[in-house]
């Protein structure tokens, strides 16, 4: 049972990781609003769409009387798209994405965390109900959601590497995906596969590190997962270069691969680059089929 | 030696591990070095991957070879490498290593002890058991082992006197029957019985002697001749040209020691004696206290001096002292002249006189001496004093010496006398003749234009001849002399003055005074006077030439001194007897260094320059860096040499150093800066509140002023050193202790070099100034003991009023207008225009009130006072006077009288015309 002493020392901790996170999302957000300004996007079904003849079917209360009295035959009024979309997340928590090659770098899982923050204000604001994947935080509206969200996205997951939650995803709704991905490459294929079933389409975003690409190790070397259930010993790392790049090219092939199957869009962005341009891509990304 | 160098081993056996290295090199270079442990997510990429090469990295060839030099470095360090190493000697008994240890030996010490403890390292290693003798100093043989000797030969030191020859013998005889191998360490001088020796240790043993073949060189006794110091110094090489310089050393008038003279000797080719003479004015001459070779420590290149270059003590007596005021024609005026350069004069009665022992008693024209004087004067002749004597008119109307000599002239002399060259006379004024061969005179040049027109004629005797030193041209005698005793009686046939002749007026009269005088120092007969006598000795010089103190050294009987033999009884320096000083030196006059010719079946070597030296120390501390670089090289070749830890370890070594550098503060800061200081009464409440006034006035003056003091000082007078504070703020209390006698000495030091005490009797709220309240009647007898001027009630025009701020009123805690100051001089005035009068000079050393200035400067550590002073605003702008007048005081202590200057500047302008 945790003390409430315990209880509150955790809160206070969370509640001080937070505000900084949010800030710097909404400052990343507002660097594509800026951009992005006067775009009008459809509301809330307030607005007029079109009139359409009765067709067999409609009932008395959808006829529009004022436009049917003015012309004599009977149109329905239709609304502008009444269903907004639906936008699920899902960031990989788990301990590999904590990995960062330098101190001036942030982690990678820091990284994902502000992209996808940042895209949620951007969809909120521009009305679009956003959620997590899973049944945890199903989408939703409002400026709440962003809280709600920033305290899902600060809780750390179990294991070394994470796999994608694809269940409950709601039928033809957004998805982003935003990982290292260098776990299990089945389980990202079984719920991308999933999800494309469900007509879902999204973006995948492969966030690494630069010393993942790079692999500028030397000499004689433990290497260890970051949650040490996996290590991997070498007389000579230099010689392990050419085939870890050849592999992890090999790896974002496949993942690049699946999402043109799938129909999804596939992205790369390394902590060492600029956060604005990853958000910026991210958003066309996703609004390209909206 | 190995390959050439001069280098050998402990334990050789030790090398063998070098062969290890190899196969350690091949391990080495087998065992990677240890993995790095990374985080790293990519791990999945890598799972399965196999490294392409079976064969492990490799530890880079330049860390092996690394580890390899370090590891080398210890097993050679471990086998005890030796530089130089000594030959292996060819004995392995006993070893007897034979010092003369002489003065003579005294300037190479350090290489023969160097050479010693090698030879004694050296028997340390082989086991050996060795003994070390000084023959100046000769004991028992008794061998131990060598590292024993090891521990006492430092103490082990040159004896300021040579081998005596009979001591010697003695000890050679008890080596018979021993066997051991010798080392004699020779100082290189011939001397008796060493053949002897030599024999005695060559039955016992190999002998081996060590010379420098440099020579020795002494320094004898300086003579005084002609008023010049005749030098001699002695070496027993002679083969080359070689040239010392001699210093005279003395002490100046500050009574410091100092080189007074350098005179230059050169010895000539295949001479061993070189002398020079050295010229000193008779001031320099007598303060003089030794001659010393420049750059020699030895006690032979020292030559004491004693009193034969003293200033003679020349009494003057005349017989006529009735006219005042005819400087010119007083009898004694010329001779004054003459000797005051060279001479210390006493005048007076010659009963007064006398007792004070003056070399020379000069009487001018007196005729008759009293019966007791005249005893007196004669038991001073019988012990070598100078009678010297002039005649006048007076001597030549007396009746004295005229049909019997009298005992206190050297002739009798005619009635009269008689007068040449005058008004009334026939003949040309008569010229001197040249000075005979055994006058004391002889070789001065004769003035042509010294004539002499009177004197007294000495009647013919057929002692005359041998008597007369000086004579006229004419032949009659000018100047005679007679011994008594052991002194002498000089008769100058004419006056003193000018009135006779033109002697006393020539340079010749003062060569002749010269002459005589130096005849009376001490060259009488040395055996008669030193018998029986017993010397002290005074200083006494060690075997490298330092002066030590012979206090409580035994006498010495004159005899024994004047023998001149040294020994450990007899030891060269000073000594003293009554009044008179006799050196010893260790040169004597009649000794001739001989060099030591050593028979040709003895091995003589120099010193040994190369001393074996032992490396493994070195070598060690090598393998430590060679290993510490490793670590270094090892964290960089694994990747794991961080920055920050480069910067740590060499942040560590920069930081060893100042560490020291880091303490030894503090203690002189008072010397540093301007510290104001309170006297401590005994009483805390009054310590910790004048403390805290100090602390307070010292805060004020770092805010409003540029004088920035440091912390205040609690000074207890009878410890504390005073200098370093420009005041002192004294609060009285009545049951302080009075300052001891020292502390009043150091208190009236401070006073007068310019410190300032500011006594405050804190009373001013119920007593005036004066003994009317107990603290003042405990001032007066505090002050009582200091050297206090004259005071007076602060004038309103004294400087203190306007040093830093203008003030007319000194409140403290109370306010009284009785302070007290050094009093004005009493011709100070008041110069019309001038605001101020122009008073004391210099800084008044008292100030003397009783205000409790303290109480009102006091503050705490945060800066809020501590004390209330008077009632709501009022008293703030007390305690602010207050304030200001203690800047002041501290302003009038560090500038002076610098305010009382500013008066003069507007006339000063007004007379440039601006």
């Amino acid at each position: 049972m945790i003390s409430f002493a315990q209880l509150r020392g955790s809160a206070e901790e969370q509640a001080a990781r937070l505000p900084p996170l949010l800030a710097q999302a909404e400052h990343l957000a507002g660097t594509v609003l800026l951009g992005e300004h006067g775009r009008r996007r459809a509301g809330m079904g307030d607005d007029f769409w079109q009139y359409r003849p009765v067709q067999p079917g409609d009932s008395t209360r959808m006829i529009d009387w004022r436009r049917s009295a003015k012309t004599g035959s009977q149109f329905v009024r239709q609304r502008e798209w009444q269903v907004a979309q639906s936008v699920m997340l899902w960031v990989d928590q788990a301990a590999s994405m904590g990995f960062s090659s330098d101190k001036a770098l942030p982690s990678k899982g820091d990284r994902a965390r502000l992209l996808t923050l940042a895209l949620a204000i951007l969809l909120i604001r521009g009305g679009e109900r956003v959620g997590l994947t899973g049944t945890l935080l199903p989408p939703r509206r409002g400026e709440g959601q962003i809280l709600r969200l920033t305290e899902m996205m600060l809780r750390d997951e179990g294991g070394d590497y994470g796999s994608p939650e694809a269940r409950a995803m709601l039928p033809h709704a957004r998805a982003l995906f935003v990982s290292d991905f260098m776990g299990d490459f089945d389980s990202f294929e079984a719920a991308l596969t999933k999800a494309a079933d469900r007509g879902v389409l999204g973006v995948c975003l492969q966030v690494l590190d630069p010393a993942e690409e790079s692999f500028p190790f030397k000499g004689r070397a433990i290497f260890e997962s970051m949650g040490q259930t996996l290590s991997h010993e070498t007389k000579k790392a230099d010689d392990l270069k050419a085939r870890y790049l050849e592999r992890l090219a090999e790896r974002k092939e496949r993942l690049r691969g699946l999402c043109r199957l799938t129909g999804w869009h596939y992205g790369t962005h390394h902590t060492g680059e600029s956060a604005q341009s990853a958000l910026l891509w991210l958003h066309r990304a996703l609004e390209r089929r909206t | 030696m190995i390959f050439g160098l001069p280098i050998g081993f402990a334990a050789p056996w030790v090398l063998a591990a070098l062969v290890v290295l190899p196969v350690l090199w091949l391990i080495l270079r087998a065992i990677p070095p240890a993995p790095v442990r990374r985080m790293f997510p990519g791990v999945v990429l890598l799972l399965g991957l196999k490294d392409d090469d079976t064969v492990t990295d490799r530890t880079p060839w330049w860390l092996l070879l690394l580890r390899m030099l370090a590891l080398a470095a210890v097993i050679v360090g471990l086998a005890g490498p030796v530089l130089n190493p000594d030959e292996p000697s060819d004995g392995n008994g006993p070893l007897l290593i034979v010092m003369d240890a002489s003065w003579a030996s005294a300037a190479d010490w350090e290489a023969r002890r160097t050479m010693v403890e090698a030879l004694l390292d050296e028997a340390a290693r082989e086991g050996r058991s060795a003994s070390l003798q000084r023959l100046t100093a000769p004991q028992e043989v008794r061998f131990q082992p060598a590292d024993a000797w090891l521990s006492r030969l430092a103490g082990v030191t040159p004896m300021p006197w040579e081998p005596e020859a009979a001591a010697v013998a003695a000890w050679a005889e008890e080596l018979a029957g021993q066997d051991f191998d010798t080392v004699w360490l020779s100082d290189g001088l011939a001397r008796d019985g060493r053949d002897d020796v030599l024999k005695a240790l060559q039955e016992a043993g190999s002998v081996r002697v060590v010379e420098t073949g440099r020579g020795v060189i002494g320094l004898q006794t300086p003579a005084f001749e002609d008023g010049k110091v005749l030098l001699t110094a002695r070496r027993s090489e002679s083969a080359l040209e070689r040239g010392v310089s001699v210093q005279a050393v003395g002490t100046d008038p500050g009574g410091s020691e100092r080189i007074l003279a350098t005179l230059p000797m050169d010895f000539e080719a295949g001479e061993d004696v070189a002398e020079n003479a050295l010229v000193l004015p008779a001031e320099l001459r007598a303060r003089v206290t030794r001659f010393e070779v420049q750059g020699l420590r030895s006690a032979g290149a020292i030559s004491l001096t004693d009193d034969s270059l003293r200033r003679r003590e020349v009494a003057l007596i005349a017989g006529r002292e009735d006219r005042e005021g005819l400087q010119l024609l007083s009898p004694l005026h010329f001779l004054r002249q003459a000797l005051v350069p060279t001479a210390d004069i006493l005048e007076g009665a010659l009963g007064d006189v006398l007792p004070a022992n003056p070399d020379v008693v000069v009487l001018a024209d007196v005729a008759v001496l009293s019966a007791g004087e005249e005893a007196a004067l004669l038991e001073w002749l019988d012990q070598g004093g100078l009678l010297l004597r002039f005649a006048g008119p007076r001597l030549a109307a007396s009746e004295i010496s005229r049909t019997d000599e009298d005992p206190l002239l050297p002739v009798r002399l005619r009635a009269g006398g008689r007068s040449v060259g005058g008004a009334m006379s026939w003949g040309e004024p008569k010229s001197l003749a040249p000075f005979s061969e055994d006058s004391p005179f002889f070789g001065l040049s004769v003035p042509e234009e010294v004539t002499v027109t009177a004197q007294v004629m000495a009647q013919p005797d057929p002692t005359l001849a041998e008597r007369v030193i000086a004579s006229l041209s004419d032949g009659t005698p000018l100047v005679t002399r007679k011994e008594i005793g052991q002194g002498q009686v000089v008769l100058v046939h004419v006056t003193a003055n000018a009135e006779w002749s033109g002697l006393p007026l020539s340079g010749l009269f003062v060569q002749m005074l010269d002459r005589l005088a130096v005849v009376s120092s001490n060259s009488a007969d040395m055996a008669e006077q030193m018998a029986g006598t017993s010397w002290q000795p005074l200083k006494v010089l060690d075997g490298f030439g330092r002066l030590e103190d012979g206090q409580t050294l035994p006498g010495v009987p004159g005899e024994a001194l004047l023998e001149g033999a040294l020994n450990a009884d007899v030891r060269p320096g000073l000594y003293r007897e009554g009044d008179r000083l006799m050196a010893l030196n260790v040169v004597q006059n009649d000794a001739e260094l001989v060099a030591m010719r050593w028979p040709a079946d003895v091995p003589v070597e120099g010193l040994r320059g190369a001393v074996s030296r032992d490396l493994s120390g070195y070598l060690l501390a090598a393998a430590l860096i060679l290993l510490a670089a490793d670590v270094l090289a090892s964290l960089a070749v694994s990747g794991r040499l961080w920055g920050a830890r480069v910067a740590g370890a060499l942040m560590a070594l920069v930081l060893v150093a100042p560490v020291h550098e880091a303490r030894a503060q503090g203690a002189d800061a008072h010397a540093r800066d301007v510290a104001l200081a309170h006297v401590l009464t005994g009483n805390r409440t009054i310590d910790d509140t004048a403390l805290a006034g100090m602390r307070g006035l010292s805060e004020t003056l770092f805010f409003r002023t540029s004088v920035e003091p440091g912390e205040p000082a609690s000074v207890d007078l009878e410890r504390d050193e005073l200098a370093f504070y420009p005041i002192l703020y004294w609060p009285i209390t009545q049951e302080q202790p009075t300052p001891s006698r020292e502390a009043y000495g150091k208190l009236n030091d401070y006073l007068r070099s310019g410190g300032m005490i500011v006594f405050d009797t804190r009373d001013a709220d119920v007593a005036r100034f004066g003994a009317s309240s107990p603290n003042g009647r405990k001032l007066q007898s505090l002050a009582a003991g200091l050297d206090i001027p004259p005071l007076d009630p602060l004038p309103a025009d004294h400087v203190l009023t306007r040093t830093f701020y203008l003030l007319q009123d000194f409140p403290g805690r109370y306010d009284s207008h009785d302070v007290w100051v050094e009093a004005a001089p009493p011709d100070a005035e008041l110069i019309e225009g001038m605001p101020f009068r122009n008073l004391n000079d210099g800084v008044t050393p008292v100030i003397i009130g009783g205000n409790d200035w303290a109480a009102a400067w006091a503050v705490d550590a945060r800066g809020n006072t501590l004390l209330p002073v008077g009632r709501g605003r009022a008293g703030e702008r007390q305690r602010e006077l207050a304030y200001r007048f203690g800047v002041n005081i501290v302003m009038h202590v560090l500038t002076g009288n610098y305010k009382s200057d500013q008066v003069h500047v507007p006339a000063l302008l007004d007379r440039l015309g601006q």
